[in-house]
């Protein structure tokens, strides 16, 4: 059972830049947990600090319920997938993958079946006698995961994986590493800056901003429920509307809660018609954009001096210089305060 | 159909690179065969010269084509020992140089990929401080710190030693520096990946590094044993025994200017067989040494 704790966790650099600033998260058995967030808020410090690559300023990393800060990185039994592979360059693919086993003084005869067998299932099998720089970005990104999982360790670490890889492939390796993880069964930390991949791919969803976590939750509960306005604006593409409620009309204002500073919807949420049919419970927004993608178009708007993005499905006849009457159901509304946390 | 079969052969070197013509390539053949025979001919006719007779030398004109002595000159020089050095024998001589050389190489390769490794790769207090000092020494040539040095020698009683010759040569900052550049440009990540596979600071020195400098280490020892063999200066203060001269020493021991008793064709064989351990280490390591010159491995 490798469970991952992590209890006030801080890390702050010799120059004094506190790049971690007491984080905790619980990790349970063979969930893969996402941290995201924008560059420079501390997820790859927390990662690099889990491997046991970056020392602990305060705070313990507990894996299976024992702390490791001590610990140098090959005790713990941890694996990390890289950003850029860091694949010994020299190296077969087969010797890539049997370095770790070897240094471990695994068995000779072990070393072959498990390597042959990773090689199998990540369909690498002919490629074991090639070296790095004749592969593919794709093979090389699946060398790297099998040198992960030749260890069979109780911990996987990814670090941004897959942006080095194309949209395309990144998609395809994206579901791959999700089944694989789901088959090993084995407890994983996953480090990315694209939401996206951070919404498909989670168990746990980490959301952090500047040494701190934001929020914590299953993806979707995420998405519904955004704890602050940081999360409503870096989870969901397009992002969340936020509009100061000093710029709304008062028949939106009543149904707010006491201190309430920003009125926060989705832009699916957002239903709209023609201006004419303005009413009481409705924002006036003036369109100034239109992006149609195929199965959804964005309109881009404006209402007084906030923008805002709304969803129609499919093609819309809507365009830009029309007038819009928006109206948001109350149920669908987040509420923020003047700090940006959650009302209600 | 363009199959693949069908395209040019993806190799340009048959092929006349764009905005060259037939007369620019025959001007740069005649350019190129004018040098070759510039640089060339006095080492043919040194050749021409180790195999005639004593006489024929010195009496001109000397022939333009190999006479009948060479098997007689060369095993004189080698194995007879040669009378103006005290009879000691250009083999003696060639294992000096090519210790030497060989010392000095390997030697300087040791030192400075250790002492890059522990700069590039440690934390330790002073780090830039070392590096300066290393950096500076490249400023500090033997010939600026000779006295020093030979007082050194002469007190640690090295003075007609193998040692005497090597060390002194060896400390090199422009080999640190050379492999310095290297290192910092492995990737961060790889040192990683290392610690997390459970190599420690040795396996990742042996299994790691080692491999991935090898084309530098190549190019490296192909320069520095072109430069031990060609030292001049160090090596005549330091040897005083004929036995323990290296053979660039000896060569010009050979020569005397105020008698006329010089044996030239013996001179014309040393030197043939001073050129050529040079000529064979550049020509068996050529591959290598290109690709250590312009190529990284990553």
């Amino acid at each position: 059972m490798a469970t991952v704790d992590l209890k006030d966790v801080r890390k702050t650099y010799p120059s004094g830049v506190e790049a971690v600033k007491g984080v905790s998260i619980a990790i349970h058995d063979k969930a893969l947990c996402v941290l995201v967030g924008p560059s420079g808020c501390g997820k790859s410090t927390l990662l690099r600090m889990i491997a046991g690559l970056e020392a602990i300023t305060d705070g313990a990393i507990a894996i299976e319920g024992k702390v490791v800060n001590a610990i140098g990185p090959a005790e713990r039994d941890i694996a990390m997938v890289f950003q850029n592979y860091a694949l010994y360059p020299h190296m077969s693919v087969y010797d890539n993958m049997a370095y770790g086993l070897r240094n471990r003084g695994t068995p000779r005869d072990e070393i072959d079946r498990r390597v042959r067998a990773t090689a199998k299932t990540l369909e690498l099998d002919h490629l074991l006698k090639r070296q790095p720089r004749e592969l593919s970005g794709g093979q090389r990104q699946r060398v790297a995961m099998g040198r992960a999982i030749v260890r069979n360790p109780k911990v996987f670490l990814f670090d941004e994986p897959l942006s080095n890889l194309d949209a395309k492939l990144r998609g395809q390796m994206r579901v791959e590493i999700k089944n694989l993880q789901r088959a090993l069964g084995v407890t994983s930390v996953y480090v990315t800056h694209d939401q996206l991949e951070a919404m498909t791919l989670a168990d746990v969803l980490v959301v952090m901003n500047a040494g701190v976590v934001e929020q914590i939750g299953a993806p979707l509960d995420v998405y519904e429920r955004p704890e602050t306005t940081f999360v409503a604006s870096f989870i969901g593409a397009p992002p969340m509307n936020l509009l100061p409620v000093a710029a709304l009309p008062s028949s939106i204002t009543s149904a707010a809660p006491a201190g309430a500073a920003t009125l926060g919807f989705r832009p699916e949420d957002g239903t709209f018609s023609d201006h004419s049919e303005q009413s009481q419970l409705s924002l006036a927004a003036e369109v100034e954009g239109v992006e149609p993608v195929g199965a959804e178009s964005f309109l881009y708007c404006r209402h007084a001096d906030n923008r805002l993005i709304l969803r129609a499905s499919g093609r819309t006849t809507v365009e830009p210089g029309a007038r819009l009457a928006v109206t948001i159901a109350p149920e669908k509304m987040h509420w923020f305060d003047g700090e940006g946390k959650r009302l209600s | 159909m363009a199959e693949p079969s069908m395209l040019p052969p993806a190799s340009g070197h048959d092929k006349l690179m764009i905005g060259q013509s037939a007369a620019g390539i025959y001007l740069a053949h005649a350019v190129l065969i004018l040098g070759v025979v510039i640089v060339a001919f006095p080492i043919y006719y040194t050749f021409v010269a180790s195999t005639h007779t004593l006489q024929t030398i010195l009496r001109p004109p000397l022939p333009l084509v190999p006479g009948s002595e060479a098997v007689a000159n060369y095993s004189e020089a080698l194995f007879g020992g040669i009378g103006r050095i005290g009879g000691v024998g250009v083999g003696t001589l060639l294992f000096n140089s090519t210790v030497t050389a060989l010392g000095i190489a390997l030697g300087k390769i040791v030192i400075s990929i250790l002492s890059a490794y522990a700069i590039v790769f440690y934390r330790f207090p002073l780090r830039m401080t070392f590096f300066w000092l290393i950096f500076i020494t490249l400023m500090l040539p033997v010939e600026v710190r000779i006295l020093p040095t030979y007082k050194v020698m002469v007190d640690l009683g090295l003075i007609d030693t193998y040692a005497g010759l090597i060390v002194p040569l060896i400390a090199s900052a422009t080999a640190t520096l050379l492999f310095r550049q290297f290192f910092l440009t492995i990737p961060g990540e790889l040192v990683e990946a290392a610690r997390v596979d459970g190599a420690g600071p040795w396996k990742f020195f042996k299994d790691i590094l080692l491999p991935l400098s090898r084309t530098n280490i190549a190019a490296l020892f192909v320069i520095l044993f072109i430069y031990g063999w060609t030292q001049y200066l160090w090596p005549l203060l330091v040897t005083n025994r004929n036995d323990m001269n290296t053979i660039v020493i000896a060569l010009r021991k050979m020569i005397s200017f105020a008698d006329a008793d010089t044996e030239w064709h013996l001179v014309m064989v040393t030197a043939i067989l001073a050129i050529l351990p040079p000529i064979l280490v550049v020509v068996l390591m050529q591959r290598w040494f290109v690709r250590g010159l312009i190529e990284t491995e990553k």
